[in-house]
């Protein structure tokens, strides 16, 4: 899933208290499932910001609404009788939601809540990890299943580097290094020696380096 | 002779080389360089010269290296791939070449957080492997990475390090090995401490033919200090200091002159080990103690004798 962390509450502060009707937008898709900005955590914030408008006497409204995806414009588009009369669309969904908000109510101003941070899975209970950079030419298969480029923070293609020490990075003791971790899959089919092939250089065209991505699925009319 | 370098010579005609280590300073001057090239000069056969070294913004190593040439000494232009791309990097290999650089070190590089500009992107479009694959095909090609022929080609000593104490341990001498393929003349190794692993390091690169195809040059460096060592042995990623050195600094009365005689005996000892072509002395703001370690040691740079 897509992760995103609410923005400190002061920066969001500085930019509501330059309007006066504020629409709260949750999104109940990734950001509703990491707990940080769906339907519950979209009417916190706005109760949050009511309570710190009426303390700082700011006139207006803050209301709220969710939709289940904020990267469709179906679902953005219906509420636009919500947005009527707003002066601030600000969205807890991942950069996209506010985005696509920005177009399809192009007199409306809008702001993100939150910063996108990664591609990543639920590790555990509330914690969640990078999994994927979204680089446009998977090569995964090599590696065990297991992506350098997402979660070795030099992205290398020959890992492991001379800094991975006792299973971790040499930039955190926190982060395994992802080398080890493809050495040791690899090593559990017998196919270690397969390291020894020179990968890359990286066609980074392909990823975001190439310029905006898009996708169109064959066959179909927009 | 694929560069005519000094240290290649030296090397080819399986003389012992020994190099040393020349950081550029965190300012534009070049008496910094001048004065340390002075002080190096006649005990080694060439100098790395460091590119950023620890993610710390310096002076360039091209320009260092050009500084060096003028002081008469042999660099060893030192690339990391944290700081440019592709594009970046074959210009820097080909001006470095016009400007008479005649080895470079191809490194991956320190990761940006441990320097003084953490919020800087770290670039890694290529790594070391894949910079060294490239490097020879602009040599030999010679082409670029893209295939297009180059008309001039730099003829460049390619060299990379290799880290005998970095995990997993089976991996890093097939890690050397994968180099070797992509295309180096030479390798200098992680500061060595526990010359027992190195030994085995030594074992396996000539089981893989390694030391046949590729001249490997044995990192040293004198401790300063009980210190250093304990810093050395906690902080640095990838390096094995035994804690019967630590003790040893403790104990010292003088322990510069215990560091430099640790790092003397290291040298005596590997040396001895099948396989090592030389030695690559690391001491890094102590660059005086370059002519001591080599004369305590009895070491004559190859190109001398």
């Amino acid at each position: 899933m897509i992760t995103a962390e609410r923005k400190p509450f002061d920066q969001i502060k500085t930019v509501t208290d330059q309007f006066e009707n504020i629409l709260v937008v949750g999104c109940n898709t990734c950001v509703a499932v990491c707990l940080t900005g769906g339907e519950k955590e979209a009417e916190i914030l706005a109760t949050q910001l009511r309570l710190q408008r009426q303390k700082d006497g700011i006139g207006g409204t803050v209301e709220t609404v969710t939709v289940l995806r904020q990267c469709e414009n179906e679902y953005v588009d219906a509420v636009a009788a919500q947005v009527a009369g707003k002066d601030l669309i600000l969205s807890t969904a991942c950069s996209i939601g506010p985005q696509l908000f920005a177009d399809r109510f192009p007199q409306v101003r809008v702001a993100p809540a939150m910063n996108t941070n990664m591609l990543g899975v639920v590790k555990e209970h509330h914690v969640w990890t990078e999994y994927c950079a979204a680089c446009g030419d998977c090569g995964i298969f090599n590696t065990g299943g297991i992506c350098p480029i997402a979660r070795c923070a030099k992205q290398l293609t020959n890992g492991p580097c001379g800094g991975s020490q006792d299973g971790h990075c040499e930039i955190s003791k926190d982060i395994p290094c992802v080398w080890q971790l493809i050495y040791l899959k690899l090593a559990s089919f017998g196919l270690e020696g397969n390291l020894s092939r020179i990968s890359g250089p990286k066609d980074w065209s392909k990823a975001n380096s190439g310029g905006p991505r898009t996708m169109k699925k064959e066959g179909f009319k927009p | 002779m694929r560069s005519g370098s000094t240290l290649e010579t030296v090397l080819e005609a399986g003389k012992f080389a020994v190099t040393a280590e020349l950081g550029p300073p965190k300012s534009a001057d070049p008496q910094v360089i001048i004065d340390k090239a002075n002080i190096l000069k006649g005990h080694v056969d060439a100098v790395n010269i460091t590119d950023n070294q620890t993610a710390i913004a310096r002076m360039s190593s091209m320009a260092a290296a050009k500084l060096v040439i003028e002081q008469g000494l042999e660099p060893i232009m030192q690339m990391t791939c944290r700081d440019r791309n592709r594009l970046a990097m074959q210009a820097d290999i080909l001006g470095a070449a016009a400007l008479g650089v005649k080895n470079l070190l191809c490194l991956t590089g320190d990761h940006q957080s441990f320097g003084n500009h953490p919020q800087s992107l770290g670039v890694f479009d290529l790594d070391s492997v894949t910079l060294v694959r490239m490097v020879r095909d602009m040599r030999d090609g010679p082409r670029f990475q893209c295939g297009e022929e180059i008309a001039f080609a730099p003829r460049l000593f390619i060299g990379a390090a290799a880290n005998p104490y970095a995990d997993p341990f089976p991996f890093r001498a097939i890690r050397l090995a994968k180099k070797v393929d992509a295309g180096i003349d030479f390798c200098q190794t992680q500061i060595i401490y526990n010359v027992e692993k190195f030994e085995e390091f030594m074992r396996q690169c000539r089981e893989l033919g390694v030391t046949e195809r590729c001249k490997i040059l044995a990192g040293v460096a004198p401790l300063k200090s009980a210190g250093t060592a304990r810093y050395m042995k906690n902080r640095v990623a990838g390096m094995d200091v035994p804690d019967e050195l630590v003790e040893r600094m403790s104990a010292a009365a003088d322990p510069q002159d215990e560091g430099i005689d640790v790092c003397v005996e290291i040298i005596k000892r590997v040396k001895e080990i099948d396989g090592v072509a030389g030695v690559h002395i690391m001491a890094v703001e102590w660059e005086s103690a370059v002519p001591e370690i080599t004369k305590r040691a009895g070491l004559i740079p190859g190109s001398a004798s």
